[in-house]
């Protein structure tokens, strides 16, 4: 056991320099060339910038409204609802949010309303919603704005992202960028 | 074909289509031979030997290996509780983040060491920069160690008689240096390019497009999560892992992360192969594990898919599956997938909520980590898998009436025993912890209404669930658990460390003893171990040793929740 003591400490010391040091300062200096010098993804948009990345809080009926979350979309920390599927609370919960969409959204059936609007995420910062979570918010959205339907679904289409390559993973709609695009439509 | 099915059969050939030659890469690595990076690493692995003054050609026998070990892990232990109790006042702690109590810094710092990394804080409030670089070292060295005492084993395993089984030093720096950096920094490059946050900037303020004042934490995340992932860490730079859009933030990212996971456990079974120049054991020990990991992945994929039936009565859509806990970017597919991956590997690190899965995918997560050898942790898998050929070799040579041989070593009695009481230590930690916690939760639900966040047998399988996560080193958890209170801290902090060192002990002291013994040359006589027959008895001996000292406790847990659902 002692011959192994000072051995060890020193080797443990040369891997704190090593990994903690060295490794880290590589991966440091390579993020320098990376978009935003590796602080975050960052779009701007009439002089304010933003993560493209982190979800923000849509509430407001004039916006696509953004999933439920379970920390309010504030990134100072993140986290799920960790409510189980049988739990009756989480239940009644998900319940009233179909209900008050319901309210917003006149003339929407239910069975049109996918459940990731009405559930919160992992993070409780996801940026994404699903094309139909979009589609089924045009109507309400085009009143409100005075737009033509028609223009609004457009506009769902053309921020629909692909699966990687085509091929792999979800369809699905950065909802940042929707509504940042569904603000500059005349 | 649905395009979510895709992703998942391209994240399964990609691994094994990685694996097999790094799986070679690795066994030159344990053989000494040369290698393509030696110009690189040679110098590098003698600078630190030179300043460790340590002789790294100095042949050690199974007692000094593991006494080089424990030595080397109780020094990270007492670093690690010194940096995490003074945090507040040490350098790079740009948010003014505090200190941890001395039960959640044991906790973590017992969970860190022993590359469990269950996480009783949430990274963006719990720790400082210095805190969470400290952690990354050791999501680097305790993989390191792992991979070197499987070295250890494989080097035992070898066709002769033998005392000594190289060293320790050696074998743990080529690991750390040789296979977990170059694969770390490259995931680390990947992630920085797609928008995963490297600085030691602090909180930034900004205001949203609707208007409202929020604040985003960032850090040095990328160099964070490589080794996380790649380790069989899974400890965050975040509260909520890989579901974090800064730690995961596209498909192709979770791509990488998830390959990560499982890459080096399964690589570690072709370098077995190569080291013994036993490329059939190998294949029929993959064949085994895979047999295991499809028919846990297989289910889950499609449950989440079908969604959860409670909410499918409200009449609303379910095409995404059930999305509670989980992300759009990724789909229900790719998380049920990631679930089982990082269950199965000790892994822990998770991208969506497990707590929020349907009843069976939680139960499918549970056995992943009651089994913990489909693949398993980087090294210890193998360990632990090492553990029930042994009782299969065992037991078919009593039913066929030969003497018990495995790669020509006889074994006895003494094997025998070690091996039976590893295999029985994980069901007790994982049961008793858990009766613990159920009795006083009965005996007084007021006083730890903060534990459940659940009713009912989903508050019991979160229990179950913490406990299966500790024990198998895993640390993911069922994250609704209140799990920050000195009970949780200290009972799981017990069992990640018996469930750490002991299945590292016991199979190399089997190891070690085996290797000692007289080599009996293959004959008529001695029982093929390298067949899907003998594949067949292992995956057996698993079944009935692991996974039916579970069933009852997943009886009141998981199963009891299925059938109020469905």
């Amino acid at each position: 056991m002692k011959s192994n003591i000072f051995p060890a400490i020193k080797l443990t010391f040369v891997c704190l320099v090593f990994f903690m040091g060295i490794y880290t300062l590589a991966v440091y200096g390579i993020a320098q060339f990376a978009p935003n010098q590796g602080k975050g993804e960052i779009i701007s948009s009439n002089g304010n910038t933003y993560y493209s990345n982190v979800g923000q809080s849509f509430t407001d009926d004039k916006y696509f409204i953004s999933r439920p979350s379970a920390v309010g979309y504030n990134a100072a920390g993140s986290g799920g609802s960790n409510k189980g599927p049988s739990n009756p609370d989480y239940l009644a919960e998900v319940q009233a949010r179909i209900d008050t969409f319901l309210i917003h959204n006149p003339g929407i059936d239910k069975s049109e309303i996918p459940s990731d609007l009405v559930t919160a995420s992992g993070s409780g910062l996801d940026p994404n919603l699903s094309v139909q979570a979009a589609k089924v918010q045009v109507k309400r959205i085009a009143k409100i704005r005075g737009l033509a339907e028609g223009n609004v679904l457009q506009l769902i289409v053309s921020n629909t992202e692909q699966p990687l390559f085509g091929l792999f993973g979800t369809e699905k709609i950065n909802l940042l960028k929707l509504n940042i695009a569904l603000d500059k439509l005349k | 074909m649905n395009t979510e099915i895709l992703g998942v059969i391209l994240m399964y050939v990609m691994v094994i289509a990685l694996a097999i030659p790094l799986g070679r890469y690795i066994g030159k690595i344990f053989n000494y031979e040369n290698t393509w990076l030696d110009k690189i690493f040679n110098p590098l692995d003698k600078l630190f030997f030179k300043l460790s003054g340590i002789d790294p050609t100095v042949e050690m026998n199974w007692k000094q290996h593991l006494t080089a070990l424990l030595t080397i892990n109780a020094i990270w232990f007492i670093i690690s509780m010194l940096v995490l109790t003074n945090m507040s006042w040490l350098p790079l702690n740009p948010d003014a983040n505090p200190s941890m109590s001395g039960d959640l810094a044991f906790n973590t710092s017992v969970s860190f060491v022993t590359n469990t990394n269950l996480q009783h804080y949430s990274g963006e409030s719990g720790l400082s920069y210095l805190g969470q670089l400290i952690l990354m070292l050791w999501q680097f060295i305790s993989a390191g160690t792992g991979i070197a005492i499987c070295a250890v084993v494989f080097i035992a395993m070898k066709e002769r008689t033998a005392t000594t089984l190289g060293n320790f030093y050696s074998l743990f720096v080529r690991s750390c240096t040789r296979i977990l950096l170059p694969i770390a920094f490259v995931v680390a490059i990947i992630l920085v390019f797609n928008g995963s946050p490297m600085t030691f900037e602090g909180k930034d303020t900004m205001v949203t497009l609707q208007g409202d004042t929020v604040q985003v934490s960032r850090g040095p995340v990328a160099a964070f999560v490589a080794p996380k992932q790649i380790g069989t860490n899974g400890g965050g730079f975040y509260g909520p892992n890989s579901t974090h859009p800064l730690e995961n933030p596209n498909y192709l990212t979770n791509i990488i992360e998830t390959v990560s996971i499982s890459l080096i456990p399964i690589a570690m079974v072709f370098a077995m192969g190569y080291v013994l120049r036993r490329r059939k054991l190998a294949w029929t020990i993959y064949g085994v594990m895979t047999l295991g990991f499809l028919l846990l992945v297989i289910p889950s994929i499609m449950n989440e898919m079908n969604g959860n039936p409670a909410i499918e009565k409200m009449g609303i859509a379910q095409s995404y599956g059930s999305m509670e806990g989980k992300e759009i970017r990724f789909g229900s597919a790719a998380s049920a997938y990631w679930a089982i991956k990082t269950t199965c590997t000790s892994n822990g690190s998770v991208n969506a909520m497990h707590d929020s899965m349907t009843p069976l995918t939680g139960m499918f997560t549970m056995l992943g980590m009651m089994i913990n050898s489909f693949y398993g942790g980087v090294g210890v898998g193998f360990l632990n898998f090492y553990i029930f050929i042994i009782l299969a070799v065992f037991v078919s040579g009593l039913m066929v009436g030969r003497t018990p041989e495995f790669l020509g070593k006889k074994i006895e009695a003494k094997e025998m025993k070690i091996a039976m009481v590893i295999a029985l230590l994980h069901p007790l930690l994982i049961l008793a912890g858990t009766a613990i916690s159920s009795f006083l939760y009965a005996g007084n639900p007021a006083e730890y209404a903060g534990w459940l966040a659940n009713p009912g047998n989903h508050g019991f399988s979160e229990m179950l669930y913490e406990f299966s996560s500790s024990s198998a080193n895993n640390g993911s958890g069922f994250e609704g658990l209140g799990d920050n209170t000195p009970f949780w801290n200290i009972a799981c902090g017990i069992v990640m460390l018996l469930a750490r060192y002991l299945p590292i002990i016991g199979p190399v002291a089997i190891a070690g003893i085996l290797a000692s013994k007289k080599y009996i040359p293959e004959s008529n006589g001695t029982l093929k171990t390298d067949t899907s027959t003998f594949g067949l008895m292992v995956f057996a001996v698993i079944a009935i040793v692991a996974a039916l000292s579970f069933f009852p406790a997943l009886t009141l847990g998981p199963i009891a929740e299925y059938f109020s659902l469905y």
